[in-house]
């Protein structure tokens, strides 16, 4: 097993992650791909609804959090956030923070 | 829809392009692992084409769509309302060809042949595939309304169910009505496309008479036992906003039109109307059924909601309004693009010779206008459930507004441009 298996193991089990990995996960991408309708292919949004590529994954994880435990106002976030678990949230935080703004 | 000269350029255009596209990638020595044939160039096939593309350049696809030109249904009753008109729910197909090498054909697909995997178009042209994804929307059940059986009549009673020229001949029979007049709309039992569209389409409507003709009054017969979608908030905004002019009656069953009188004959009742919109009862579109995709209740494709895999027909996938849904899955726009993208990822996998990701997920997000600015929203979050193979709501994971307002209008317009984008841009 290379190194490359050995740290895309470990990103698996939510022991290492990294932005520079995560366009290899491929899950991620998939379940990221539920957020574009509304944020604009791979997070690039053109209006009202922020845009998401490129913006640091603790950041967009935070976000989620409050989203999820209501401290944060949303319109419709807060329904979605839910809808996701922790692993879930970083991954797709982490492939977010590795597209292009 | 007459083809103009402009739009025959664009996609003859188009298929130049592809033709040095695909010399390209043979130049590079990369090797085509597959051909997909999308039908139908909706919320669903649309993405789904891009998105194979997007994802794996080395799969060739062609899309298959007979209209020229892309039509938004979701926020048309906008142009209903006289808030916007029908160019700004109106997108090019262009991009996917120049930016993603998809190959358009502008034609109708009109029978499939699942064992030597081609699909006939209307032209006589045969399209061969490894996988076929089939997104052709709803067709509208006329047989089932006898007064409509003409095509001329249908000229007179519109559904405007699909954006387009219809969206616009109903406007102009709303502004060519009297003050003081009844528009009318029938809404077909569940499921049918769009759960909220009727509802907002009376919101559109009775803000139009509010503003215009004052003494007019907004029908809603409901085929339903009650409002099927954002109740509370339907219900609110006819009370609060359009007093007097939105009525809404349920378990109002449409048996037959009588298209001279405008009457809409009920199971109890005979209603007239000055305009009549009848949303007829619906199915999968007509070449799911002849490619025998339909398998659920006469009317709707069961699929595998890991890959979109009809359960009835091998390499051949279903998206959109044509699947037999899953548990609270409505018949939406924003839906169809969400089964794209689970579609595109597992055709790709499955073309490579790998599983599909069993744990895929869809969103839905549908906002309904109830004035020129306030909107409400129904949102929901589904997983796959393995044990009952099928997509469930994630507990906690749904609702509605909380009331009407403008901020969601502003999102709701935004949506529209980055989900137009996201399936063609």
């Amino acid at each position: 097993m290379g190194a490359r298996a050995i740290l895309l193991a470990l990103m698996s089990l939510g022991i290492v992650s990294s932005p520079a990995l995560a366009a290899e996960d491929l899950e991620a991408r998939g379940w990221a791909a539920t957020c574009t309708g509304c944020h604009g292919t791979n997070g690039r949004s053109t209006g009202k609804i922020p845009s998401i590529a490129g913006r640091p994954q603790s950041d967009i994880v935070r976000l989620m959090r409050e989203f999820r435990d209501g401290s944060r106002a949303a319109t419709v976030m807060h329904q979605h956030a839910k809808g996701y678990s922790d692993d879930q949230v970083e991954r797709i935080a982490a492939f977010f923070a590795a597209q292009k703004p | 829809m007459s083809v103009t000269r402009r739009q025959f350029i664009k996609w003859t255009g188009a298929s130049v392009a592809i033709a040095g596209a695909s010399g390209c990638a043979s130049v590079s020595g990369r090797k085509t692992v597959g051909r997909v044939v999308v039908i139908g160039a909706g919320y669903g096939g649309a993405t789904a084409a891009k998105y194979i593309r997007m994802w794996s350049p080395d799969i060739e696809v062609t899309l298959v769509e007979r209209e020229a030109e892309f039509i938004s249904c979701p926020l048309s009753n906008r142009v209903l309302g006289g808030v916007w008109e029908l160019k700004e729910l109106t997108r090019d197909y262009g991009r996917l060809s120049a930016r993603h090498g998809v190959r358009l054909v502008r034609d109708e697909a009109v029978a499939v042949d699942p064992v030597a995997r081609e699909v006939r178009l209307r032209s006589g042209a045969t399209l061969e595939y490894d996988r076929l994804v089939v997104s052709p929307g709803v067709d509208l059940l006329y047989d089932e309304i006898p007064g409509l059986a003409e095509p001329s009549a249908r000229d007179r009673v519109l559904h405007a169910w699909k954006a387009g020229p219809q969206t616009v001949a109903l406007r102009k029979q709303l502004e060519a009505m009297r003050n003081g007049g009844v528009y009318a709309i029938t809404v077909p039992r569940s499921p049918y496309r769009c759960p909220p569209g009727p509802y907002e389409r009376a919101c559109q409507i009775a803000f139009y008479f509010k503003m215009h003709k004052p003494r007019s009054k907004v029908l809603i017969l409901d085929a339903n036992d009650d409002v099927q979608s954002k109740k509370a908030l339907f219900t609110k905004a006819w009370a609060e906003r359009y007093p007097g002019i939105v009525e809404y009656r349920p378990l109002s069953t449409l048996v037959d039109v009588d298209v001279a009188t405008l009457t809409a004959k009920l199971d109890f009742e005979d209603v007239r109307a000055d305009v009549l919109n009848v949303v007829p009862p619906q199915r999968a579109g007509t070449i799911a059924k002849d490619a025998g995709l339909i398998t659920a209740n006469g009317r709707w494709c069961e699929v595998d909601f890991l890959t979109y895999e009809s359960l009835a027909v091998r390499n051949i996938h279903v998206l959109g309004d044509s699947v037999m849904a899953a548990p609270q899955m409505p018949k939406s726009g924003h839906m169809a693009n969400q089964h794209g993208k689970v579609c595109a990822a597992a055709i790709i996998a499955l073309l490579h010779g790998e599983a599909p990701n069993g744990k895929p997920m869809v969103t839905n997000t549908c906002y309904s206008f109830v004035s020129d600015k306030d909107v409400v929203h129904v949102a929901s979050v589904h997983a796959y459930d393995a044990s009952q193979k099928t997509m469930v709501v994630v507990p906690g994971a749904s609702g509605v507004s909380s009331s009407a307002n403008e901020l969601e209008g502003e999102y709701a317009e935004s949506w529209g441009r980055n989900i137009w984008d996201d399936m063609l841009g």
